[in-house]
């Protein structure tokens, strides 16, 4: 990483926080211990049964089991995770990414506990954790919305189906990250859609509120990344575009986010730091929004109140170490960075390497990682857990690395991308790295003119090729 | 279903042929247990990763194997039943402090006997012998941390 945040690093070593919980596993826990290693904070990790060998277990410590295998019953337990922080003598928790991260009862349960939270405050975490409250406060900040309405009723929801029109989309309230939402084409479906949305919302989320969002036919998702100090002072470290999906599962993602107007990108920027200003934000979060390519216009979708899977491409532009960031605003130093200290340079592009069968319906592909081989060489950055010998176990999410390349510009920053996952070499699961050969060859790709829709046409594409006769 | 010669040795040539160094395989009445190198030799299967900014630990982490306190490798007496942590929590020896312990070394023990109580941020959890015998060792002690399915007490189990 670059000199820059090494410079921040010995005024850390100053603070309050001296050791810290890690209440996470996978990448983002060996991600986490990296910073603290070179913060020189002490680890303790929280670690399930089945990650007690694992890679970021052998790295931090001291590891404390706290509890079986499914997440439920370890990863998920806030009594159990502030419980282990106690007992360890740690200062602060980390929550990493999914799991706790975005729980206000851990952030809650931690302030009164006098355990420090490395992340927003309880409020601010309800405040973006629900999507219809979100809105509200996107409206409040000048921060233009997704046309759409929250519906109560059945004869709500198909007088706000008309205004809005086809298609459109039913999103569950306690839905995110892609799930619990349900594309309708034609409003005669609507009632049908909507009865089976709320059902299913009840079953994964235990709560049956859905709204209704028009549906943007050709959208790139573009976020910014924002740090606040937790007293009204936010800054940006530029955006990612995060268009390349599936199924609303991101693949890759890339910074600066190519071919966006520069006074588009500049109102994103602006509208990200609006948000997080009103609400006085503390910590790493990240404003999600929706690009509407055929309008040229943009809608807030929602707030990220943690670190992102994608934060290294930001780092590898900017220099600044996100991690060591988060630390330095939960012990208390505020925000050390002003918005003209954020100077990126270049372009970053990052591939989710995922242990998953993309010839089975992209089937999750568990099992032992017998040997592997990452990438390596100037521009190129690998955030892994996964050694010869890792389990990949079935409980949790595919992830096993993120392979990240940084250059002067995006053609070359692709190229050097290409040739890293060609390098690459893993046996024992099954990987999507061929097919994030075939994404980063792709024209459509290259010309970094794409939209959401991208990977689902490209997988049309590659099927019909498949199908074709020979000759 | 019971293991043949034949079995035994089909499973270590595929544990030759595999990456692991042990296996350790229940069927029934029947364990079986496979190590190779014997000794106190590291993985030998750790490759360093490479990242901008290497994981300047892992050498030294990787050249003392993860010491597992649920999972020491040690051969019980089949007549000792060990009562683990079912969560992770603070182990206490006695519903109060100064207060009688649950059991001592030597306390005769029925399958519903409290044998102490593991507290979670206030919030108390009994545990139970499950077994009818004698406590031979009380392993953690009183009010210190026990990890998920970390042994807390032994007993050796009656007729």
């Amino acid at each position: 990483m670059a000199n820059r945040s090494c410079a921040f690093a010995s005024r850390v070593s100053a603070l309050a926080i001296r050791r810290i919980l890690i209440a996470n596993r996978g990448e983002i826990a060996a991600r986490i211990i990296r910073t603290c290693v070179k913060l020189n904070i002490e680890t303790v990790l929280a670690a399930s049964e089945a990650d007690r060998s694992s890679l970021p277990a052998r790295l931090a410590d001291r590891v404390v089991c706290i509890g079986p295998a499914r997440s439920s019953e370890s990863y998920l337990k806030v009594e159990t995770i502030v419980h282990a922080a106690l007992a360890t003598r740690a200062d602060a928790i980390h929550p990493g990414y999914g799991f706790l991260s975005e729980r206000a009862a851990l952030a809650g349960l931690c302030e009164a506990s006098g355990v420090i939270f490395i992340g927003p405050t309880a409020a601010q975490i309800e405040a973006v954790g629900d999507k219809l409250r979100a809105r509200s406060e996107a409206l409040a900040a000048d921060v233009p919305v997704v046309p759409g309405s929250a519906v109560a009723t059945l004869e709500e929801a198909v007088a706000a189906g008309r205004l809005i029109g086809a298609p459109l989309l039913v999103k569950a309230v306690g839905g995110g990250g892609g799930r619990g939402i349900k594309r309708v084409e034609r409003l005669e479906d609507l009632p049908a859609v909507l009865e089976l949305a709320a059902a299913e919302a009840v079953a994964a989320f235990g709560d049956a509120r859905v709204y209704l969002e028009r549906f943007i036919a050709s959208g790139r998702h573009v976020e910014v990344q924002i740090l606040g100090d937790g007293h009204g002072r936010v800054i940006h470290l530029g955006e990612r575009d995060c268009s390349a999906q599936r199924r609303y599962q991101k693949l890759v993602e890339e910074t600066p986010a190519p071919g966006l107007p520069e006074g588009l990108r500049a109102d994103l920027h602006a509208a990200a730091i609006r948000f997080a200003e009103r609400l006085a934000y503390r910590g790493a979060g990240t404003v999600e929004f929706l690009v509407d390519r055929e309008r040229g216009t943009f809608h807030f979708l929602e707030m990220n109140a943690r670190i992102q899977v994608e934060h290294p491409i930001t780092e590898a532009v900017t220099g600044v170490d996100l991690i060591a960031e988060q630390i330095a605003i939960a012990g208390g130093s505020g925000l050390r960075l002003s918005q003209s200290d954020v100077r990126p340079s270049g372009c970053a592009i990052e591939c989710r390497v995922n242990a998953e069968d993309v010839e089975n319906e992209f089937r999750p592909s568990p099992g032992v990682v017998r040997q592997v081989t990452w990438p390596s060489g100037p521009g190129i950055r690998v955030d892994t857990h996964i050694v010869a010998g890792s389990a990949v176990p079935p409980f949790y999410d595919s992830l096993l690395a993120k392979i990240i390349a940084h250059g002067p510009d995006r053609a070359g920053t692709v190229e050097l991308l290409r040739e890293a996952i060609a390098s690459t070499h893993l046996d024992g699961v099954h990987t999507n790295l061929a097919f994030h050969e075939m994404m980063l060859a792709d024209a459509e790709f290259r010309a970094g003119a794409f939209d959401t829709g991208f990977v689902a046409r490209l997988l049309a594409r590659r099927t019909a090729t498949e199908h074709a006769p020979d000759g | 279903m019971s293991l043949t010669a034949a079995d035994v040795e089909e499973i270590m040539r595929l544990v030759e042929q595999s990456g692991f160094d042990e296996l350790e395989l229940e069927m029934g009445g029947t364990k079986l247990t496979l190590r190779r190198d014997a000794g106190d030799k590291p993985p030998r299967h750790i490759t360093p990763v490479s990242t901008d900014a290497p994981l300047e630990k892992l050498p030294a982490a990787a050249a003392a194997p993860v010491t597992a306190a649920a999972a020491p490798a040690r051969v019980l007496d089949p007549n000792i039943h060990e009562v683990v942590a079912p969560l992770l929590g603070t182990f206490y020896h006695s519903p109060k402090p100064g207060s009688a312990p649950f059991v001592q070394v030597g306390t005769e023990v029925e399958e519903d006997t409290i044998v102490g109580i593991i507290e979670v941020m206030k919030l108390m959890n009994s545990v139970r012998a499950n077994v009818r015998g004698t406590v031979t060792e009380i392993l953690v002690a009183d009010g210190t941390l026990a990890e998920y399915g970390e042994p807390l007490v032994r007993i050796r189990k009656s007729g």
